[in-house]
């Protein structure tokens, strides 16, 4: 389905390829950071999106899904494990909770899946704090091993990376089965009697989005050298994925990268105005929500009728 | 297989919600290339009988056979792959993609690893778009379609599984008469191409040219069966649609007297989405006057209270005591006098029968509250005995006599009442009719009542207005209607 994509679109994405690719070159070394976290951060997102955009459920907890592959992977680095492996491992972490998780989650209708969603990130936050000894508790885990001590290399890995799962998590929402968890995600029982079976397509979505969100969480661990709670499982970090969400789009996976980028850019640029920023990007975020609600992306790609 | 076998046999199909009894031992077979109609009225159970078909509900006890094989119980899904298909009554389609990729979703296969749609996918999607008449609008958004087109749009998804059995929804609900025609040849092709169809519609009328065979429920139970002819004149659905023996007593000097009447409809059209609810609707009501708007369910009656009540947009004009009503909120509507008791009833189940009472007396000054409580449990005895219980636990007619006496107690100038004998057994609506003959007989409050009983709205009325279709078809005094209409209403 291709065609659906205009080339002005086309255009757009490949502009931003060329900043992101080239940002090296003419940003200096504090803002590839910030940008390097962007990156990790617009996952979560587009990894959240393919569960609330197309397939219509509301997941409270992403932070459960990011939090299971950081502290995953760190602690097979804390027992030897090379970090390939304990990236692998992470990810393999997120998938198998998120599933022991969503298979009960998904029986349940209407706004029951997103509280036990919710429910499950404190029981994650009671566990890290509670196994202390072995988690570092609410000071975070350290990792012996970093991916890079280079600031421009930690920029490539994320941004190499964000630009992977997009690819992959675009090209989903576009296929057959992005069709289908839209249809399932609008009407269970009509998608259900035109012969999908509605909790599989479910369930394949829950996994994709859990296996991106613990790669990233896990990466973004041995980016930080840290598992910590504060900036992967806190609630609050889960609130700002979904803010990062609507803000850049809803059901257009890449606006999530869009959202986070503003979030996470805008949030250290007016660091000097003190703690008035978190206000001012959280108003900003909530003037586009009230009069773009389909987000930025969704208002630059809404359909234009009357052709 | 035995072509003159059935290719759907339903036995024994019982459904139970809680202490509801919404389908009791239905039985019934469809063979391929026929068309059999269910029919009856809100409540009846026919949609709990289609839905069971389809797995969305489980059946408590039963068996549905679809080419020998027992699908009971099963999941929807592997039911829609077993080979049953539904058009549904309201389209919820994907509004963000085109009509054609609509189609397309319906015939992907239920993988999750074939992600691309097969070449021959938008070939047939294009074909059956051209059948059902989308041919046109194939790279529309729906929202932006007709709501004959969305209809439309159900049908070709349905056709996509290429089903041997369809089940469709009230197939005409919210059509013009011409798109009528033309989704009755839709379904007639499904008949030709040898499918089994099970049409579940509100009244045998609408379906009557198109089925071979029809089955009416009522509360749960198959009163009728045979075909449309048999049905129509079938002495219980009679009862059930029309009700028994019609009495009439009205006053024509009350029309006569002329004048500005108190309510004063010109012209009313409403639109539901894309729906039309309601067509060039006039009527009016003269003060101390009973109007009854009868109609089946479905005709426009509830749209037509809410428009009054300013609880639904509409245009055209709403005069009350001379003055229009666009523009004032429900609110103050219904403080300018018009009070409705929807069908619905609406009551607050946790409060008292008394408290529910004393929230519909709120602005009555003591003296005048006293006089009207005591009227009213004078009017409805059993209130006064169930004083202190709390409403949720009453019966159903009780709560419709304390949701009418509710409605009193604000002391209104226009009483509206919407199918106050919505699922209630025949005695207590003997009582209900009591209750308004006193009503009528001692007071001089004027009613507008809403109903699909004939016989209990006539016995009441002044005057009568039939609307079919969203549209009113007849009016009249309630004697000529009687005369006139008793035998063409079905």
């Amino acid at each position: 389905m291709l065609k659906t994509i205009r080339p002005s679109f086309l255009l757009l994405i490949g502009a931003a390829l060329l900043a992101g690719g080239s940002a090296p070159l003419w940003l200096d070394a504090y803002y590839l950071g910030i940008f390097t976290i962007a990156y990790y951060f617009g996952v979560f997102a587009m990894s959240w999106d393919l569960l609330f955009g197309f397939a219509g459920e509301v997941n409270f907890g992403p932070t459960f899904l990011i939090g299971l592959g950081a502290y995953g992977a760190g602690l097979m680095n804390n027992a030897g494990l090379p970090i390939p492996l304990c990236l692998i491992g992470g990810a393999l972490v997120a998938v198998i909770g998120g599933i022991a998780l969503a298979v009960p989650a998904l029986r349940l209708r209407g706004p029951y899946f997103g509280i036990v969603t919710l429910v499950a990130v404190l029981l994650l936050l009671d566990f890290i704090v509670i196994f202390a000894a072995q988690t570092g508790g609410e000071i975070g885990m350290m990792v012996p091993d970093v991916l890079s001590v280079s600031t421009e290399v930690n920029y490539w890995y994320a941004f190499g990376f964000m630009v992977i799962a997009a690819i992959i998590l675009f090209g989903l929402s576009r296929s057959s089965l992005g069709l289908i968890l839209q249809a399932t995600g609008q009407d269970r029982v009509e998608a259900e009697a035109l012969g999908f079976n509605v909790t599989k397509h479910k369930l394949a979505a829950f996994s994709i989005s859990a296996l991106f969100s613990g790669l990233a969480g896990a990466m973004l661990t041995f980016y930080e050298g840290t598992a910590s709670v504060d900036q992967m499982v806190d609630l609050s970090i889960a609130v700002q994925i979904i803010i990062a969400v609507v803000f850049g789009g809803r059901r257009t996976i890449l606006g999530g990268v869009l959202g986070a980028i503003f979030l996470v850019l805008f949030d250290e640029l007016l660091r000097p105005i003190g703690q008035l920023n978190t206000f001012v990007v959280s108003g900003v975020a909530l003037l586009v929500i009230l009069f773009l609600p389909d987000g930025v992306l969704g208002y630059v790609l809404r359909p234009r009728e009357g052709r | 297989m035995d072509a003159a076998a059935p290719l759907l046999e339903v036995a024994g199909l019982t459904k139970r919600f809680g202490g509801l009894v919404a389908a009791k031992d239905i039985g019934f077979t469809i063979r391929g290339g026929e068309i059999l109609g269910l029919i009856g009225p809100n409540g009846s159970g026919k949609s709990t009988v289609m839905r069971l078909i389809m797995g969305i509900e489980k059946p408590n006890a039963g068996t549905i056979r679809l080419e020998g094989v027992d699908i009971a119980g099963w999941p929807t899904h592997r039911i829609a792959r077993k080979g049953v298909g539904i058009v549904f009554q309201h389209s919820r389609p994907l509004n963000r993609q085109t009509v054609l990729e609509n189609i397309k979703l319906a015939l992907l296969p239920d993988s999750l690893f074939r992600l691309v749609a097969e070449p021959h996918v938008d070939e047939r999607a294009r074909v059956i778009a051209e059948r059902v008449g989308l041919g046109a609008v194939l790279d529309r958004r729906p929202p932006t379609l007709p709501f004959a087109d969305l209809r439309r749009l159900e049908m070709a998804k349905a056709l996509a599984r290429d089903p041997k059995v369809v089940l469709v929804d009230e197939p005409f609900a919210g059509l013009t008469q011409s798109e009528m025609a033309i989704f009755s040849e839709l379904i007639d092709g499904f008949r030709r191409e040898g499918r089994a169809v099970l049409l579940v519609d509100h009244n045998v009328k609408s379906v009557a040219r198109l089925v071979d065979r029809v089955m009416a429920m009522y509360l749960g139970e198959c009163i009728a069966e045979g075909s449309a002819e048999e049905v129509m004149q079938d002495p219980t659905v009679r009862r059930v649609y029309i009700g028994g023996e019609i009495e009439t007593h009205t006053r024509p000097e009350l029309d006569e007297a002329g004048g500005e009447p108190l309510l004063d409809i010109r012209d009313v059209e409403v639109l539901y989405g894309k729906a039309q609810a309601l067509r060039k609707v006039s009527l009016h009501v003269r003060a101390g006057e009973f109007v009854s708007v009868v109609g089946l369910n479905g005709a426009g009656k509830t749209t037509l209270f809410n428009a009054i009540s300013g609880l639904v947009p509409y245009s055209g004009e709403i005069r009350w005591q001379g003055a229009g009503l666009a523009g004032r909120s429900a609110a103050a509507i219904a403080r300018g006098g018009i009070v409705q008791c929807p069908e619905t009833r609406e009551l607050f189940g946790d409060l008292t029968v008394r408290e529910n009472l004393d929230l519909g007396g709120q602005r009555l000054a003591p003296e005048q509250y006293e006089h009207q409580l005591g009227w009213l449990l004078e009017l409805f005895p059993i209130l006064r005995e169930r004083a202190g219980q709390r409403a949720r636990t009453l019966s159903g007619g009780e709560q419709q006599m304390l949701a009418i006496a509710r409605a009193l107690m604000t002391q209104p100038k226009l009483l509206i009442l919407d199918e106050p004998t919505l699922g209630l057994a025949p005695v207590i609506l003997e009582q209900l009719s009591n209750a308004l003959k006193r009503l009528r007989e001692t007071t001089d409050t004027t009613v507008l009542l809403g109903e699909q009983n004939v016989t209990f709205a006539l016995p009441h009325a002044d005057r009568v207005y039939l609307l079919e279709h969203a549209h009113v078809i007849w009016e009249g005094s309630a004697g000529r209607f009687a005369a006139e209409m008793g035998t063409g209403y079905l």
